[in-house]
């Protein structure tokens, strides 16, 4: 099983690889996209499968790791490496901050708090004109000549994402990750083994906070532009459905979703401008059916056919 | 070894726990029994940190651990099982434990190596000792109560403590299940010489394995004394076993 993972693993990667050289470029721009909704995804499914952390306003740290990177490519003469280091940076001290002031309330009400919050980070970046551009957001944003074509933001994006999914994965499986489950499923019993829950959780917050920064820098590559929407609360519920659709209990889940919602919006949208009405009716039939998500129901499966009865007691 | 001291605590006006003394030596198994909402497990959560008392105070090695959180208090090498079971559900024995014992030393931190290279050989020892080794992969949510129950053990053991709080070890097992978790705590004194606090309804169990018993009615600590003391306690059979006039000997 093992084995065909890798072999699975190699072939996706030669065939994401390959994709420019034959497809055409709205596909190539759409497949960047997708890439990094996934690895937006993926960071927010850090605290919240992995965490248990009801974020639900994760793309505040999405928005303003892209907007942190656009302003230092704008305003500033700064080499554009320290724009694309210091976009995510930002989003991880925000996500820090956000993180100890709404890490007292516990459940729902972390998620209320977050909301208010972020959403606070939006009207100022909406309101502050002469800083954000405000309701126009940031255009024509100067990028480096190798990043500037489709192609090439599609190999960064690629890259850059391949190797913060990995890093993800690292953490995940890390003791940090172990502990991190266990006070998913357990807070109570984890400060009783003498785990320091509320700083644990805290440095998930950080963490999921860089990784959505990082997502937000690859967007102002791969678009050019920055703008409020991508901190609005709208696109927070996007995320979350794209780790409940993909599978929030699996690694590889939410990129799946952000790959089925990216399409579905794309080509939906080209036939009707109720999309949303096809999310929504597609979500109540994974509610009812694969309440683990796409991933999670074929992980399910796959694991019954090899073990045969011993999963079920 | 453990002393409580005039510990109280009132929920909304109910004094859940009041002015109980508590006092455990080294080596011992002390008891802790009373009817149903006498406040027992209160005042374990009390001595572990989980709940902070009103009044009163706690103290572990002559040190005052009063109101400390709990992550703080297992680090002095207290552990406890809970009444109702309190694991990882998603993860599998093995990790249930792997965790307890990555906490203890203070590896939690550590984001980039493996988990699952990491004492291995200690988490696999503490499964073989309370017998849950053959079931070291299995996802906790589909273990039997009863195992899960020793789980609960098995995760407290691997804080390495020398005073363990088994809040109703045996409820809801099966009657093997049951004696195979008494001599397991047996053999947690015996060989490894620890401390154990325990409560149980069980009058039968807390009498073979007991050194002492604490009687607590309605959060009042009504005697602490050695079995047949508390056996022969007129307040106790009144207000306990049933206020039969025998002594139960």
């Amino acid at each position: 099983m093992r084995k065909n993972t890798l072999l699975f693993l190699i072939a996706g990667i030669i065939l994401l690889l390959l994709f420019p050289v034959f497809l055409p470029r709205f596909y190539v721009y759409l497949l960047s996209i997708i890439l990094l909704y996934g690895l937006l995804a993926t960071s927010l499914n850090i605290v919240l499968g992995y965490g248990g952390i009801f974020q639900f306003h994760h793309a505040v740290f999405y928005g303003v790791g892209a907007y942190g990177t656009a302003l230092m490519l704008t305003k500033t003469a700064m080499p554009a490496i320290l724009a694309f280091i210091v976009g995510p940076l930002v989003a991880s001290a925000l996500g820090f901050i956000l993180g100890i002031i709404c890490i007292r309330l516990s459940k729902l009400y972390f998620g209320m708090l977050q909301i208010s919050l972020g959403s606070l980070v939006w009207a100022i970046v909406y309101r502050w004109y002469s800083f954000t551009g405000g309701d126009d957001g940031i255009h024509g944003i100067p990028i480096p000549e190798m990043l500037s074509s489709y192609i090439g933001a599609y190999y960064y994006t690629l890259i850059i994402t391949a190797v913060c999914i990995f890093l993800i994965f690292k953490i995940i499986n890390s003791p940090f990750g172990s502990a991190l489950q266990g006070i998913r499923d357990n807070p109570v019993r984890s400060e009783m083994i003498g785990i320091n829950v509320k700083r644990h959780q805290i440095l998930a917050l950080t963490i999921a906070g860089f990784f959505a920064g990082v997502a937000g820098s690859l967007f102002v590559v791969v678009d050019n532009t920055v703008f409020p929407d991508m901190l609005f609360w709208t696109l927070s519920l996007e995320i979350l459905i794209m780790c409940l659709l993909g599978g929030w209990f699996s690694f590889m889940g939410p990129m799946l979703g952000a790959g089925v919602i990216v399409a579905l919006r794309t080509f939906v949208s080209t036939y009707t401008v109720y999309w949303a009405l096809v999310l929504g009716v597609l979500m109540i039939f994974v509610i009812f059916f694969l309440p683990n998500g796409i991933l999670g129901y074929f992980e399910e499966r796959f694991k019954k056919v090899f073990m045969g009865s011993e999963i079920k007691e | 070894m453990l002393e409580v001291v005039g510990i109280s605590k009132s929920f909304d006006g109910f004094k859940a726990v009041n002015n109980a003394h508590l006092s455990v030596e080294k080596g011992e198994i002390v008891a802790v029994i009373g009817p149903n909402g006498a406040g027992k497990t209160t005042l374990f959560n009390l001595i572990t940190g989980i709940i902070k008392p009103d009044s009163g105070r706690v103290l572990f090695n002559n040190e005052d651990i009063t109101g400390l959180p709990p992550y703080k208090i297992c680090r002095k090498h207290i552990s406890r099982s809970f009444q109702i079971v309190n694991v990882f559900q998603r993860l599998t024995v093995f990790e249930n434990v792997q965790i307890s014992i990555l906490s203890r030393e203070k590896k939690t931190w550590n984001l980039f190596s493996p988990s699952k290279s990491f004492v291995v050989k200690e988490t696999e020892t503490i499964l073989e000792n309370v017998g849950l080794i053959n079931k070291k992969e299995r996802i906790t949510a589909f273990l039997s109560h009863g195992d899960r129950k020793v789980l609960e053990i098995a995760m407290a053991l691997g804080g390495s403590p020398e005073f363990l709080i088994l809040d109703e070890p045996t409820a809801g097992m099966a009657p093997e299940e049951t004696s195979h978790c008494i001599e397991l705590i047996k053999t947690l004194s015996k060989t490894m010489g620890l401390t154990i606090l325990f409560c149980e309804h069980d009058m039968e169990i807390v009498f073979r394995i007991a050194n002492r018993i604490m009687v607590m009615v309605r959060g009042s600590t009504v005697i602490q004394g050695s079995c047949n003391e508390v056996r022969c306690n007129e307040a106790v059979q009144n207000a306990y076993l049933g206020g039969s006039d025998v002594c139960l000997m």
